[in-house]
């Protein structure tokens, strides 16, 4: 048949004998792309008189919307913490691997830091696009070092920090720059945070609360004041506890105001969060567990050992250990063994764990579309529009087939497609 | 009038289809010559959809040379609305097949002049030479497409305004409230269905039993309008067992005796590879 000409000459593509997540389900209908963007077939067919050039099989595997890991501080040896000239080849190599696990959009994180790391690495990478070369870049997750020391973690003493005067002034003295930062983390209980989270949030910023110490109504305060994350929820943060349950005791807090969402962030590699723990705060509040992968440097390599900077890393399985000790050093899940991981454990649906990695931390950075629509970025002028499954115009994006197929035993398989063209 | 009653629903689907299926491959469409045919929507006619995208899906039958004209739609109801009859088309016909969709006409009841595009819309029938076969079905008030009791057995194209009955029917597709249901439509006249060369009526199910009868026992009247295909050349009415209750036996008697004879034109069910 002759190809459609009235909109646009770029060939269109249907997938077939496929399941696709929309609409909070999955349901068994064909996919109609053309240059990166689904297309609404009835008004393919009715208005533009258009039909597909093209037909690929997809043999009842899923079309899943792409993964958003909203917490990643590197990988395959990279460790986007370094001020090295050539971050953004580091950034560049990360998010073409990680578009095998089903990743195809990230923030870069950048654990406690100098000032001099920051306005050193923050310039160099900008909030982009995803294509077949890689992952998109939603911003950078600056996580510290506006952070409790009692809960610092792995963190670097030294470098943590209290907020001056001046609020937002001091924080740009420190990071250089708020350009294409996406989240930021911070410790709630620390003086002076009000006004910072107030403004940050207003600037279009998620505000994460993490590293804390906080009780609960600090916690509240702070989400009344904008923020709306939790940084690997039950990690550096204070334990629950029944009369007070601190940051925790957000997941089921009335303290929320109408109309907002807290989303909380889980590393869900079995290790850093024991089963049971993840499926209180599941069933707790399902809507707004947001898978994370945390991964540091040593994702993605080989097991054995691995000098990385000035650690020497043991890789064991899913575990990345201080070489000759038991402590973890670490996430080195990838996300999509998370998806796997998370709905084992929580007993969930496929399509709910396919949502908590691309649904759920899509609406926490406000770039999921309501019906019919997109958000579109923040003040910063750019669209960031997002790899989304509702129509009319939302980009696929996929894995390619040679990653593994056929999970959790039964046919959840990521498929992959980026048409010519694609940004 | 050929009478061709089957067993039950599926069996009638099936018969349907066959005969269209058969049609459009005597035919032997190609580009300078296509095949019209008129199509219905609801829940009668959604078995034979079903037959024919699996005739195509077995490669039997194309509708790459076909041309449709769908009967009806509602005036004001967004396309898009999972209700109109463009989304039954879609979703129930046109997504399986490869039709060419500037082949596929169905009437635009959101279009800013209802009357032209009625007008327009006759025009069109015309220039691709008049309707092969309509298929359509019944309303248990006796209507085809959207003709309502009382209107006229010579009418054309136009604007309809629902009875009663008809909203009533259709208020189960809008969550059982009366005042979701579109009060107006736009419909192929009676006389538009007549210009057709053969007329195939769909008729399943009890409910449509009392109709059937007025439509092929009474005589032609335009309070159930299915009668006027009496004086049409060549009509066949496919029903099943459920849909002749209020027939009388001697009718149905001998219309199933001549099954042998209608089956000849289903068997055997011819396919394009065999071209």
């Amino acid at each position: 048949m002759p190809s459609n000409k009235s909109v646009s000459d770029a060939p269109i593509t249907q997938f077939i004998n496929c399941r696709i997540l929309r609409d909070n389900e999955l349901q068994r209908e064909d996919l109609w792309v053309r240059e990166g963007r689904i297309l609404d077939p009835e008004k393919l067919f009715f208005d533009e008189q258009g039909y597909a050039d093209k037909r690929v099989d997809c043999e009842g595997s899923i079309i899943a919307p792409g993964f958003i890991d909203v917490q990643i501080n590197g990988g395959y040896g990279i460790d986007f913490s370094q001020a090295s000239e050539d971050v953004s080849d580091g950034v560049s190599f990360v998010a073409k691997k990680i578009l095998e696990h089903g990743v195809t959009s990230f923030c870069p994180t950048l654990v406690t830091s100098p000032p001099e790391v920051y306005h050193k690495v923050l310039p160099q990478v900008k909030v982009h696009d995803g294509g077949p070369h890689g992952a998109g870049v939603l911003g950078f997750h600056l996580e510290g070092p506006f952070i409790s020391a009692e809960k610092k973690g792995a963190h670097p003493e030294k470098y943590l920090r209290t907020f001056k005067s001046g609020g937002l002034e001091h924080l740009m003295e420190v990071y250089g720059s708020l350009d294409d930062v996406a989240i930021v983390t911070l410790a709630p209980e620390l003086p002076g945070s009000q006004s910072v989270v107030r403004e940050l949030s207003q600037r279009g910023i998620t505000v994460s609360l993490g590293h804390s110490a906080a009780d609960l109504s600090q916690a509240e305060e702070a989400v009344q004041q904008g923020a709306s994350f939790i940084t690997h929820l039950f990690n550096a943060m204070l334990p629950f506890h029944h009369r007070d349950p601190g940051i925790v005791g957000l997941l089921t807090s009335d303290g929320i105001p109408a109309g907002r969402a807290v989303y909380y962030g889980m590393i869900a590699d079995g290790i850093h969060t024991n089963p049971a723990a993840l499926r209180i705060a599941h069933r707790a509040h399902p809507s707004g567990l947001v898978l994370v992968t945390d991964a540091i440097t040593a994702m993605g390599l080989p097991p054995g050992r691995h000098t990385l900077g000035q650690q020497v890393i043991e890789i064991q399985g899913l575990h990345a250990y201080v070489a000759g000790t038991k402590t973890l050093s670490g996430s080195i899940a990838t996300m999509d063994m998370c998806v796997r991981h998370f709905k084992q454990a929580s007993g969930c649906s496929v399509q709910e764990a396919l949502e908590a990695a691309s649904l759920h931390p899509a609406q926490l950075l406000g770039i999921s579309p309501k019906k019919g629509k997109l958000d579109y970025g923040s003040d910063a002028g750019q669209s960031r529009l997002h790899l989304y499954f509702c129509l009319p115009a939302v980009r696929a994006a996929v894995v390619p087939p040679l990653c593994p197929q056929r999970f959790l035993g039964c046919s959840f398989g990521l498929f992959s497609w980026w048409g010519e063209g694609a940004v | 009038m050929r009478l061709v009653i089957l067993d039950d629903y599926d069996l009638a689907s099936e018969w349907a289809a066959k005969y269209i299926r058969n049609r459009i491959v005597q035919f032997k469409p190609s580009a300078d010559r296509f095949f019209t045919l008129g199509l219905p929507t609801g829940s009668t006619p959604y078995g034979c959809y079903q037959k024919l995208i699996e005739y195509y899906r077995h490669g039997d039958i194309s509708f790459k040379y076909v041309k449709t004209f769908n009967m009806d739609e509602y005036v004001g109801l967004p396309r898009a609305h999972p209700e109109s009859y463009h989304s039954y088309m879609w979703n129930n016909f046109f997504k399986h097949i490869d039709i060419d969709p500037a082949n596929a006409h169905i009437l635009d009841g959101n279009a800013q002049n209802l009357e032209e595009e009625c007008q327009a819309y006759e025009q069109k029938i015309a220039e691709a030479g008049g309707i092969e076969l309509f298929v359509g079905g019944i309303g248990p008030d006796g209507h085809i497409a959207f003709n309502e009791p009382g209107s006229s057995l010579v009418s054309r194209t136009r604007v309809k305004t629902l009875a009663k009955d008809t909203i009533v029917a259709n208020a189960r597709f809008f969550g059982n409230d009366l005042f979701k249901v579109p009060t107006m439509a736009l419909t192929v006249g009676v006389g538009t269905v007549m210009d057709a060369k053969e007329v195939m009526i769909l008729i399943t199910g009890a409910h449509k039993a009392f109709a059937l009868y007025k439509a092929i026992e009474e005589g032609v009247n335009h309070m159930w309008t299915v009668s006027a295909f009496q004086q049409h050349p060549r009509t066949i009415f496919v029903c099943d067992e459920d849909a002749t209750l209020e027939l009388r036996v001697k009718t149905v008697k001998y219309f199933k005796g001549l099954m042998h004879v209608h089956n000849k034109l289903v068997d055997p069910v011819l396919s394009i590879k065999d071209q």
